[in-house]
This record gives structure tokens, sequence and C-alpha cells, in this order.
């Protein structure tokens, strides 16, 4: 990696200096897993089967950006997930049959049947719903991390978005708003190289999204997105950088969309090669021979979490394809407060 | 008893808000050390400090955003567009964010976003414009237009009360040319909430804004031919006061819709829509809209007035309808 802003710190994944305890490293595996294998139901099984309508994203080959960013978040914390970020709603504690509900449009999905996919929010779990307008959140982030500092909460935001979201003005105007203010927040980009079909270099002039970070004035670093630790220990850092009255961070993760935009969208435009560069270079793979290699885990221990997520899944798929639709009507209500 | 100027009002409303509820702040361009280009933020910086009065960037659409952040995390932001116009640059975060959530996930956005409409102070294409309909077409958000002073301090109070997204016009020109004895307690103006100005039994004449005024003096001057005008004044448009407007055009049984933002897909439309949907049958005459023309505001004084709906308009109009 190479940035063309010598005040980009770029981390080379090494051995790293500091490690999260055991039990986190563990559950890292776990969340991607879950993850990954909870979308695979989802793109591959129940969109295919009918049993989703409408459009699903997911965030293959990106489980390690959500996963190891959110994991050491607290309660009080608040999360701005984008798209690709199944990992920050597990993390979080959104149970798996409410986004699977959400996902099939039932009522017991996290909005009700009002809207569909990743766009779901819930304030028990301080998660914060995307809407389709790319970078949207990015202001919103600012504004969560103005009510922190104007009530002297110690509590900070992560906020996620693309490399396409990046283009959008209101990234901008929120990140600049961000770093005038000072707000904790974290500012977290997948850039997984593809904005729908659009490559990168005709999505910005600079190379890296981290680049864009001296020019508002806010540290940027980039980190393997594809290094769980690694991208745990960029976010420790911003994380406390935060917590500690020093303002944001733009932190970019190099990644890659292992699929297409949609699940509809079979990727033929990006070259083969790509996708077995990074194919070698899985998040989960690596996480688990780095496990393996440590002795915090066996080759059949690691397989028993991929079995052991999808039990999960099939038992939350059973509740909630039995969990009612909306009633019709309830196309009427809470448009304003009812009470 | 001191006279009160409608941008006065205004300020009293938010300070008062800001003094009863620490939740409340302001964020704009300008509203903190200047104390806003019209003056509605002045004083509030040094008596309420640099964390709730916020200085922002010229960032329409993130001074938005970072309020629909505070409002989800507890706080009651009211948001400065510094005029009207501006917040076109916001329109993602208002009709996309803000209005949406509570229906998406149930996540209410309290949030005010306030500034000053409306021409006649020859400001032109970008510092005179009407933009209330874009946001009345969105459901989710609730529209209000105050034309007095004492709407202005109660509507901005209800606003900032309301658990819902609420924009909120001020009209420039009426800023300082309007005032008025204001009750010492306080009070609230509810949203949705219509007020007759003018009793009348000939004609009905509905609107809002500024227009009130045109309306007012048309009415004074049709009195001395024997036309009795009533003037509706809607101060909300998201919701509307439809019984109010029903139960006006049901004693005249003549309508004219008045106002100052151009003819199509303005409220007069939709008022139109109703009144013969629901009360067809109580009508004496054709329902008549006088409205700016289908243009931009323009800044040539000549020009402006030609666009500007006048008290002429009223009065012609109400003849010929008096005359049907």
């Amino acid at each position: 990696m190479k940035t063309l802003n010598p005040n980009v710190v770029v981390r080379e994944t090494a051995q790293p200096a500091v490690l999260p305890p055991e039990k986190t490293l563990l559950d890292m595996l776990y969340y991607m897993q879950m993850t990954r294998e909870l979308e695979f139901r989802i793109e591959r099984k129940l969109y295919r089967q009918g049993k989703i309508v409408g459009g699903v994203y997911v965030g293959r080959g990106q489980e390690a950006i959500a996963v190891g960013s959110c994991i050491d978040t607290l309660a009080a914390d608040v999360v701005c997930p984008s798209h690709r970020d199944m990992g920050a709603f597990l993390i979080r504690g959104m149970s798996v049959r409410t986004i699977l509900a959400q996902y099939m449009a039932r009522k017991t999905g996290a909005t009700r049947g009002r809207d569909g996919n990743m766009h779901m929010g819930d304030m028990k779990h301080n998660l914060i719903a995307f809407v389709s307008m790319l970078g949207d959140n990015v202001p919103v982030a600012a504004g969560i991390g103005m009510s922190f500092k104007m009530r002297h909460e110690d509590r900070v935001v992560l906020c996620f978005f693309g490399d396409g979201a990046t283009s959008r003005g209101d990234w901008h105007e929120g990140i600049n708003m961000a770093a005038v203010m000072k707000v904790p927040v974290v500012y977290i980009c997948n850039n997984n190289q593809y904005a729908y079909s659009t490559p990168l270099e005709r999505q910005m002039a600079v190379e890296n999204v981290a680049d864009r970070a001296e020019a508002y004035g806010l540290p940027g670093e980039i980190v393997d997105g594809n290094n769980v630790i690694d991208v745990w220990g960029a976010a420790t850092r911003a994380i406390n950088r935060a917590r500690s009255g020093q303002g944001p961070t733009l932190i970019e993760c190099k990644t890659f969309r292992m699929t297409g935009h949609s699940a509809h969208d079979d990727a033929g435009y990006v070259p083969s090669a790509l996708f077995q560069y990074w194919e070698e270079r899985d998040p989960i793979a690596r996480h688990e021979k780095f496990l393996i290699e440590r002795g915090l885990i066996t080759r059949e221990g690691a397989d028993e979490v991929k079995a052991g997520v999808n039990r999960e899944i099939d038992a939350a798929i059973q509740i909630a394809e039995n969990d009612p639709f909306p009633e019709p009507e309830d196309c009427l209500k809470d448009v304003y407060y009812e009470g | 008893m001191a006279l009160t100027t409608y941008v006065e009002a205004i300020k009293q409303g938010i300070w008062e808000e800001m003094e009863s509820d620490e939740r409340v702040f302001v964020l704009g361009e300008d509203v903190g050390i200047y104390g806003g280009a019209f003056k509605v933020t002045a004083g509030m910086l040094e008596k309420f400090g640099e964390l709730r009065v916020i200085d922002t960037p010229i960032s329409e659409s993130a001074i938005v955003g970072a309020a629909i952040g505070a409002a989800l995390m507890g706080m009651r932001p009211v948001a400065e567009m510094q005029f009207a116009d501006f917040i076109s640059c916001a329109f993602d975060q208002i009709t996309n964010f803000a209005a949406k959530c509570r229906y998406r996930w149930g996540a209410g956005v309290p949030i005010v976003v306030r500034g000053p409409s409306g021409g006649g102070v020859h400001g032109g294409p970008f510092h005179s414009q009407n933009p209330e309909m874009y946001f009345v077409h969105t459901p989710g958000l609730k529209v209000v237009c105050p034309s007095t002073a004492y709407d202005a301090k109660g509507l901005i109070k209800a606003a900032i009360r309301d658990p819902d997204p609420v924009i909120y016009f001020e009209h420039k020109f009426l800023y300082r040319r309007i005032k008025e004895e204001l009750p010492t307690e306080d009070y609230i103006v509810p949203i949705g909430k219509a007020a007759i100005r003018r009793k009348g039994t000939d004609i009905s004449v509905i609107t809002y804004g500024a227009m009130v005024y045109t309306a007012l003096d048309a009415a004074k001057e049709l009195e001395k031919e024997g036309i009795e005008l009533e003037v509706l004044d809607l101060r909300s448009l998201l919701p509307f006061d439809k019984e109010a407007v029903l139960d006006s055009v049901k004693r005249t049984n003549k309508v004219i819709l008045l106002h100052e933002d151009t003819e199509i897909g303005g409220f007069a439309g939709e008022l139109a829509a109703v009144i013969s949907e629901e009360a067809f049958e109580y009508l004496d005459g054709p329902i008549r809209r006088i409205t700016a023309p289908n243009t931009p505001v323009p800044y040539s004084p000549p020009l402006e007035e030609f666009f500007l709906p006048k008290v002429a308009d009223v009065m012609r109009v109400a003849r010929e309808l008096n005359a049907y």
C-alpha cells in the first residue's frame, strides 16, 4: 500500500504489537463466520427461493471491517452501519431472527416491514438505520458526536461507508464539520474498490480515500481491511483518540467486494484475477489460520464455529419464516408520533 | 406594554425554550458571534455559550444532518437556514433521513429547521423563494408558516416541543413590519390549527404568511363596496386545518385561495381538491386561485412587483366572484 500523502499513516500487516484478549480473538471468528453464513443464506438461498423480495446487498470478503471495529464498542457507544456491515448489527445485539425477519419483510423485523434488507436501526442497541443516499450518515454521526460533547458524555460514534459514498457532498460536508467541531467520531471506509460497476479510478483521482483526511484536518489511517486484527488495532487507536477528546479519525480499510453490487449483479465487469487475488486474502481463512497457529483453536474447533452458526441460523429461519407479515393497514401508522 | 416584532417573537420563543429545556440548542451559519443574518439568534451565544449556539461551516446538508444525529440522541436542535432558499441544499437529509426515521424504525427526529422565506425585499431568485411545497409533499414532516408575532412565537415553541421534524418558514417581509403585544406567560400555538383573521360572509380568502395582510388590506377596501371577505390564516400547511377550511367555505359559499408561492403544485391546488371533494355542493362559484406566476422570483422592482400577488388582484377576483 502506498499513499500520496506523507501525513497519512499506512499500516502494513505485520505481527501486531498489541493483540486483543483471547476471548475477543475467538469472538471475532464467531462474528465473521456468522456474518458470512447468514449473508450466504440470505443471498444464495432465501433470495433465490423467492423468500426475500427486493434488493439484497452483502459484504462477502469484507467481514473483518465491521467485526474488527465494532467488537470493542461499549453499549453506550453508537454505530451507524452502512450496507455491507452485517457484523455491526450482530455485535451490537440485534438477533439473527430479527435480521432474517427484516429481510423477509415480516412484522417482527427491525423495521416491521416498512423497510428492507440492511436498512435496520434500533435505538435500544444504539444502531442508526442506514438510508440509500450514500454518505448521509456522515453528518448525522457528526451530530451524534456533537450531542456527546455538549452533554460531556464519554461515548463515541462509529460511522461506516464505502468508497463510492466518499464522492458525495454529504460525506465532505460531514467530515469537515466533524473535524471543525472535533467530535468523537470514528469514520470507517470499506474501500472495496467498486461502486456498483464503477472502479475506484473513475470514482476519485487520489490514490486513497484516507488521502482526503489531511485536507479536512483529521488523521487518516490505511489498514488491511481483510485482517481483522489490523482493523481492530486502527479502530482501537481511533476510539481512544475520540474518547480522549482529540476528535475524529478517518480509517480506510482496503478490501474487496467478493460479489456483485447486489444479488442480481453477476459482477461480470470485475476481472477474475482480482477475485482470485483477494480470495487468497480471505479475512476468515486468515483469522482461522492465525488462531490455529497461535494454538487458540484447532481446525476442528474452527469448523465447529462454522457449524454452530449454521445451527443458529437454521433455528432463526424456522422462526422468522413463520413470523407474520404486517397487516396491510399498518402502512398508515407511525408516520408521526402516535403517543 | 411594549410591542414585540415578528422577528423578536421568534427569538423570544427559542430563547425561552432554551432556558426551560437544556436539550434545546441552535446551529447554523453565523448564528453565534454575528447573531444570525436577521438577528434571530442575537445574544444567544453570550447567554447560552458556544456548546448550545453553534456557528457551523456553510454546509446546509451537514447542519441538518448533525441536527438529526443530535435529535436521535435526545437533543432538540433548532437548525437555521440563513435563507429558506438554501434549504434545497439540505433537501435529502430532511426528506430522506429526518422524515422517514420514525416510520422505518421508530426513531423520532425532533428537529426544527427554520429560515426566512418570501419576497418583497428585492432579494432576487435565491433570497426570496417560498419552498414550502417541497416539504408539504413529504409525509413525516410538519410545515408551518406563521403570519403574526403571536404565532411566530407560539409556533416556534410548539415546533421545538414537537416529537417530529418541523419545517418553520418565517416570512422575512414581516420581520420588522409586524408587531403586537404578546402575553407574558408561556404559550404555544398548536401546529395544524388555522385562525380566522377577519370574519366575513361573502367570500373566504384562505391564505398564509405575508399574504394574510394582502387579504386583510383587500378586505378593508372591499368592505366599502359591501363585499365582506373572511380571511382564514392557515398557519400550518402540514398538517393543515381541514375543518376550519371547510367550515369557512360552507358559510361563505365562495372561495379565493391566495398564496405567494407559485401556482403549479402550490398549496391552493391541494385546497381546491379538498374543497371540491368535501364541500362541492356548498359552492356558489368557481374556486379561484391567486398566486405568484410560474416563474423564479425576479429581482428588479417592477418585475418583483408584478410577481407578487397584490391587494388589487384580490379585489379584482373578489369582485368577479361576488358578481358570479
